[in-house]
């Protein structure tokens, strides 16, 4: 039952459409555009449009499509970019020029391209398979081997399973029976609606950290595989490159980039240095995990809204898959306005600064989308295969990273206050930082993370038993120095002892030294967990010893000229993480340094 | 009724840039051919009116009022019963019994041709130059599309401006968008006049273009940036849109749009490098508060709309490269911070979508340095890419960055000499206080005919880092150190 215009107001329009329900997609009119109903008033159904409404007339055809919006999942997403409605934007540049079409469908995955799957050599026919169970892979990069998953929401009697061979996603892999004594078929991808979870089996703790290789994270405000982070900071400050950052260095095994609502020549950054950018652990290039998801801030704003769910359908995906996915959204502030605009033009009544009262259960809702878990159907596939198959691991975890972005740079606002209750991890950046260009420009006052203990045993066991101590040190430093400089702003350094004004200089050994780290630096912008160690014991090795000095009477003014000071600041990107033997190197140097100092100076004093 | 017996039948090809004929001249009647005198209500800019069929959102509206003058306008919104047109020249004493409203069917368009070179034009494409309208097949939607991402190419390559506070600490790339965050009475248009006359985009001939998009200024600032393009005599390179302070406040929403549709031609169609200069914005999104207050929006801060953002990235984000193609649009809007609050949404909601921006003191300005750039808040977001050892000279960025950190330092050595009395500070702290004079005084400073090349300024840049013990450089390598430093030779060290 087709339906009609009544009313155009921006991307919002209302149809007489009696059939459709809430949630389901829709096409109007002869540009075909694509929408979405969203609420019901009698025989009117209200339409957020996903596309520009410019050119629409009243009375034109609305034809209700009879689903809600959903994904395609299969091989070929990665590497690519899609816009909000996952339409593949690589393709639609052969397709249509540098300029985005409207109405246009287009399939998300190349229908002609043949993959070699390698079906399940343990599943039987005639049993029964379920949702969540693997009926084969598909060596989707170099990186990955994809899961051919039977669709969540489907089971029955298997009986018919492709022989391994090269399929495209038109043709079916398997064959079930189902409770109503139908047949279903399978294929290499299935379909998946963006505003429903992934269903899992059971959520499992988070037990691992996710190496960022960024030191303020992962030796000070941690994040978990499985955790939830936010970066709140104003215009400049860093959010966009700390999740480049994240992107490129984590050890995830897929990464999902969503550019909401932000530049365009962001996004390109991403897809022409990633192709070239080596990960450091598989060595393989970092796009062979990467999926992107853009609208940016000129693509019509109902797509920015879209945009969040179509990335974490995906990372939910290959979540299904045994695999470790960070997502980072680039800016949750662009969707939650994407929502307040929807919500003013339907009259909804605002609650606080034009936003609608369901704002904070919409963010706690995509944010719950993160998480460890046991994966579906993983304990029903036959897990001891002998080494038939390859391995799937019975957890996934998907990681949440959202950047946000107050008005101006207020962190009282509603979104950053939401979203601070939801999350553990807290990345706050500040603005005095970035403008002294101390990068990445995180407060390690006003941050926290809520994880750290959980942490502590992953590097306890992997890298150093001191480094809870040495991290709860530093940042005691850090705020005695904070304590000691509004002294000095109201009396002045004379107030302070000597002891006092190299606490000054140990904090800005640890900020220079260790905090501060260049994404732009070749050197710098990865640090291993050993290295991110050894930098930090280094810095404190320095202020120890320095410590002693002061007690045998060498005065502040004599250490800070210590030529090694400065060059231990410069350490993160004189040696890298393969070089961390120069840095062990380095750190006996400096205690033999201050032993021949201390033997000097007791010299002197007799 | 008649009138939607007729407007049924209408094709829209037909009617499309065909001037209307009057079917019927009874002032009863309430249509003739697609024009309609049936509006119910008319305040601040807007009109609203029984709904016609056929129309569309977005299209263009002639307004006739009683005196027989026509007004633009645009379909802002449907409904069943009611059609709502913002009218550019506003709807004051308009006599809504006398009023003809004709549908063009079609949104609005600018026709493009390279005629529009040295030609000065309204924010709807009409000459202001007393010269005739450009008359061209190819004419575009002023909204235009949105650059699909996969499209663009990074922006990589340096402009030098000559000016040593931007090429060195905030550099410029072509197809960036940088904006000058300004306040009344600071000397942005001399410097953006500067920037015009010696940016070496200009340095290949013919090739380059500017559009000049003026919303709101005075006449005298209009007159100011005509004759100085005169007096360069790249007058001939250059398009004028011009919005004057008493000209219709709608028009400078649609005035950016046309330009840049200009723009877009000119760059993506003939291969040029185009410089896009926007001034005001704030006067900009002014008029787009007043619009959507009208229309009763949903205000989000300090009574502009929600959708400010996504207004402003409407504009914005036409700036750029694309892949394949040879031209660029580089943009410079200048963005006055009302009560020089840089939180204020506009610019704050700017500095968001531009790549960047370099921030004009008020401070600065008074000591009399020129051009009075505080460095601290400035920011270009492209640099990374287009300097270094390939475009400028390898210390670039991180002299740069050492720059910044020392001047940072140095404030905090001011702050506490304010407090304190400078002769309490320690000899270090003395070093940053000398720092910080001669870094405003000779690299910020100079003169507005000078230009340098980013190798003098790269060179000023040691010879104030040279004033500061390397003991306290650790942004630079010790390399660079070793290559540029001279501290021992400069004159007032122990
Ligand atoms: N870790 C870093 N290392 C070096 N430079 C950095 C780092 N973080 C930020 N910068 C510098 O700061 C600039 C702005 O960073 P970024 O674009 O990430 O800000 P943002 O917070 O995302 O801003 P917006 O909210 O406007 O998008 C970068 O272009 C870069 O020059
Ligand atoms: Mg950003």
């Amino acid at each position: 039952m087709d339906g009609k215009l009544t009313q155009i107001n921006g991307p919002l329009v209302r149809a007489e459409l009696t059939e459709a329900c809430i949630g389901e997609q829709v096409r109007i009119g002869k540009l075909n555009l694509l929408g979405e109903v969203i609420g019901r008033e009698g025989s009117t159904a209200l339409i957020q449009v996903y596309e520009d409404t410019g050119s629409l007339i009243l009375g034109e055809k609305v034809e209700a499509l009879g689903h809600p919006l959903s994904v395609e999942l299969g091989p070929g997403l990665l590497g690519q970019i899609f816009d909000g409605v996952q339409r593949p934007l690589l393709d639609l540049v052969q397709l249509s020029g540098d300029y985005i079409p409207r109405g246009v469908s287009i399939p998300a995955l190349n229908r002609d391209k043949k993959w070699l799957f390698n079906a399940s050599q343990t599943l039987e026919l005639e049993s029964i398979v379920s949702g969540g169970m693997s009926l084969g892979t598909v060596k989707e990069t170099e990186l990955v081997i994809h899961q051919i998953l039977v669709p969540p929401n489907c089971s029955g009697r298997l009986i018919w399973l492709a022989e391994t061979g090269s399929y495209t996603l038109n043709e079916p892999v398997a064959r079930i029976k189902n409770e109503q004594h139908t047949e279903d078929l399978l294929y290499l991808s299935h379909r998946w609606p963006v505003r429903t979870p992934r269903p899992f089996n059971r959520r499992a703790d988070s037990i691992a950290p996710l190496i960022t290789g960024q030191r303020i994270f992962d030796t000070f405000f941690p994040l978990l595989k499985g955790g939830k982070a936010a970066i709140p900071g104003p215009f400049g400050a860093g959010k966009t490159m700390i999740q480049q950052q994240i992107a490129r260095w984590s050890d995830a095994d897929i990464v999902i980039y969503v550019g909401c609502g932000e530049r365009g020549n962001e996004l390109v950054d991403v897809l022409e240095s990633f192709p070239q950018l080596i990960d450091p652990r598989s060595k393989r290039s970092l796009m062979e995990r990467t999926i992107m998801v853009a609208n940016t801030s000129n693509m019509p704003v109902v797509a920015r809204e879209s945009s969040i769910y179509v990335g974490v359908t995906m990372a939910e995906y290959y979540r299904d898959q045994g695999l470790d996915v960070v997502m980072v959204a680039d800016s949750t502030s662009r969707w939650a306005e994407a929502l307040r605009e929807v919500a003013g033009r339907l009259g909804q009544m605002p609650v606080e600064e034009g936003y609608p009262a369901y704002l904070a259960s919409r963010l706690a809702a995509f944010y719950e989308r993160s998480g460890r878990v046991h994966i579906l159907g993983h304990e029903k596939n036959n897990s001891d295969s002998g080494g038939k198959d390859p391995v799937r691991k019975d957890q996934g975890s998907v990681t949440l990273i959202g950047a946000v972005s107050p008005p101006g740079g207020d962190f009282s606002e509603p979104v950053t206050g939401h979203t601070k209750e939801i999350v553990q991890t807290f990345w706050a950046l500040s603005k005095e930082l970035a403008d002294a260009r101390h990068y990445p420009s995180v407060s390690w006052t006003e941050s926290f993370s809520e994880y750290v203990a959980v942490t502590a045993d992953w590097w306890v066991a992997n890298v150093h038993p001191d480094w809870l101590k040495l991290r709860a040190e530093s940042l005691s430093l850090l705020s005695q120095a904070q304590e000691l400089m509004r002294i000095v702003n109201l009396v002045g350094p004379e107030a302070l002892s000597s002891e006092q004004r190299w606490v000054l200089e140990g904090a800005d050994l640890i900020k220079e030294g260790v905090l501060q780290q260049s994404a732009l630096d070749e050197v710098d912008s990865y640090a291993s967990p050993e290295k991110q160690f050894l930098l930090l014991q280094m810095m404190l090795i320095i202020y120890h010893q320095g410590e002693k000095m002061i007690v045998l009477g060498m005065s502040v003014q004599a250490l800070k000229k210590l030529p090694l000071l400065i060059t231990a600041k410069r350490c993160k990107s004189t040696y890298s993480s393969e070089q961390t033997e120069n840095l062990k190197q380095f750190i006996i140097q400096i205690k033999s340094d201050f032993q021949k100092y201390r033997l000097e100076y007791t010299q002197e004093l007799l | 009724m008649i009138f939607k017996n007729i407007a049924l039948n209408i094709r829209r090809s037909y009617y499309e840039g065909i001037e209307c004929e009057e079917i019927n001249s009874e002032r009863t009647r309430t249509v003739r051919g697609l024009e309609y005198r049936q509006a119910s209500a008319a305040h601040g800019g807007l009109l609203f009116m029984h709904s016609v069929p056929g129309i569309a959102y977005g299209d263009q509206v002639i307004v006739t009022d009683h005196r027989n003058h026509k007004r633009n306008g645009q379909v802002v919104q449907i409904s069943g019963e009611l059609v709502t047109i913002q009218v550019i020249e506003g709807t004051d004493d308009l006599d809504l019994e006398r009023t003809w409203v004709r549908f063009l069917q079609k949104p609005f368009q600018v026709s493009l041709s390279t005629d529009v070179l040295g030609r000065i034009f309204n924010g709807i494409g009409k000459p202001r130059d007393d010269r005739p309208p450009i008359v061209s097949s190819l004419k575009r939607n002023v909204n235009g599309a949105a650059v699909n991402p996969a499209a663009r190419a990074y922006p990589k390559e340096f402009i030098q401006t000559g000016i040593a506070a931007i090429d060195g600490l905030n550099s410029l790339v072509r197809g960036q968008k940088l904006p000058l965050f300004s306040g009344s009475g600071l000397p942005h248009n001399r410097l953006l006049a500067q920037i015009v006359r010696q940016a070496k985009l200009l340095g290949e001939e013919s090739n380059f273009a500017i559009v000049f998009a003026a919303m709101g200024i005075s006449y005298s600032n209009a007159l100011f940036f005509q004759n100085n393009f005169e007096s360069n005599g790249v007058l001939g390179n250059v398009v004028m849109f011009i919005n004057q302070a008493d000209d219709p406040t709608l028009e400078r929403l649609i005035l950016p749009r046309t330009a840049l549709t200009v723009a877009e031609y000119l760059a993506f169609d003939e291969d040029r490098h185009v410089l896009v200069i926007l001034t005001d914005m704030t006067n900009y999104a002014e008029a787009l508060r007043e619009i959507s207050t009208e229309k009763g929006d949903v205000p989000a801060r300090k009574g502009y709309p929600g959708y400010l953002y996504s207004d402003l990235a409407s504009i914005y984000e036409r700036a750029g490269r694309i892949k394949n193609r040879h031209g660029s649009i580089t943009m410079m809007p200048v963005v006055s911070m009302p009560s020089d609050d840089i939180t204020h949404p506009i610019p704050d909601l700017t500095g968001y979508i531009t790549e960047g921006q370099i921030v004009l003191s008020r401070e600065l300005h008074s000591k009399g340095i020129y051009p009075p750039i505080n460095i601290s808040p400035s920011l270009s977001r492209l640099m990374k890419d287009g300097v270094g050892k390939n475009d400028t000279r390898d210390d670039h960025i991180r002299v740069a960055n050492q720059l910044f950190a020392a001047y940072a330092k140095a404030q905090e050595v001011r702050n506490l000499a304010s407090i304190i009395g400078a002769d309490e500070l320690s000899e270090e702290d003395n070093h940053f206080l000398s720092f910080a004079r001669d870094f405003e005084a000779i690299y910020i400073n100079q003169d507005e005919q000078q230009e340098r090349s980013i190798y003098e300024t790269l060179n000023i840049s040691w010879e104030l880092l040279s004033i500061l013990p390397a003991s306290v450089l650790s942004r630079v390598s010790e390399a660079d150190l070793a290559r540029y430093h001279h501290w021992e030779g400069h004159p007032g060290n122990p």
